[in-house]
């Protein structure tokens, strides 16, 4: 099917494949998100350098900004993706116990989740300023 | 060399610090005595401490995952290339972390 007379493309060859049927979803992913934070970086530490030194009200009011808080969000949401797909790779190349591998996967998950959510809520509250 | 699992310690290590940066944007929400308990952290020596080990991790494993985009890519899989762009990589991180440290001091430590 995938010989040498195929007219498939390596790409869809692996399309789907894996236990899960996502196939390279989860490279492609990893990929995405950490070109998203390469970009990213720069205005990233210059936003954590306007905020080092200021009191609660300053820094509220930076972070409360809204170009600043859209980098910060796209931030948070490439590095938590990015950490979900990282920590998975780590605990499917460790942990070979099947109970212990699917109960670390959904630790894995619920905590970038968690930081993602706790983050995003944080930002949204602050650009409301209530 | 063996730095694909200085990546990987990185990255595990980057993980857990964004404990951190989610504490700091939790408690600037949250108002004045929770912000200034995360900055008594960070300014404490342990707390710059980890601050700048989460600056090496970052940039460290950013460079690193540069060199695994140029491998992607297709490129650099050379043996002479390969040690270049890990040592590229290695110096790189450990530059743009002083540098970022120098210019944060620069700029906030007057403020």
């Amino acid at each position: 099917m995938s010989g040498p007379s195929s007219m498939r493309t390596p790409l869809e060859r692996v399309r789907g494949l894996g236990s899960a049927h996502t196939g390279t979803s989860d490279f492609w992913r990893q990929r995405l998100t950490a070109v998203a934070m390469t970009l990213l970086i720069v205005p990233v530490i210059v936003v954590v350098i306007m905020l080092i030194g200021r009191n609660h009200a300053g820094a509220a009011q930076i972070l409360g900004s809204i170009p600043i808080a859209i980098i910060l969000l796209l931030f948070i949401v490439a590095s938590t993706w990015h950490m979900k797909i990282g920590m998975q790779v780590v605990i499917e190349d460790y942990i070979h116990n099947e109970k212990l591998k699917i109960a670390s996967v959904m630790a894995n998950n619920f905590f970038c989740v968690a930081v993602a959510l706790a983050s995003i809520y944080a930002i949204l509250k602050l650009s409301s300023g209530v | 060399m063996a730095l694909s699992i200085v990546h990987r310690a990185t990255g595990l290590a980057l993980y857990f610090g964004t404990l951190l940066l989610a504490w700091w944007l939790i408690a600037a929400a949250t108002g004045p005595t929770a912000y200034a308990n995360v900055q008594a952290f960070t300014g404490s020596a342990i707390g710059r401490l980890i601050v700048f080990g989460y600056t090496w991790a970052l940039m460290h494993h950013l460079c690193s995952g540069i060199r695994h985009f140029v491998w992607d890519l297709g490129y650099g899989f050379k043996a002479t290339e390969r040690e270049a762009l890990t040592w590229g990589a290695l110096v790189a991180g450990i530059t743009l972390t002083v540098l970022v440290w120098i210019i944060a001091y620069a700029v906030g430590g007057g403020r």
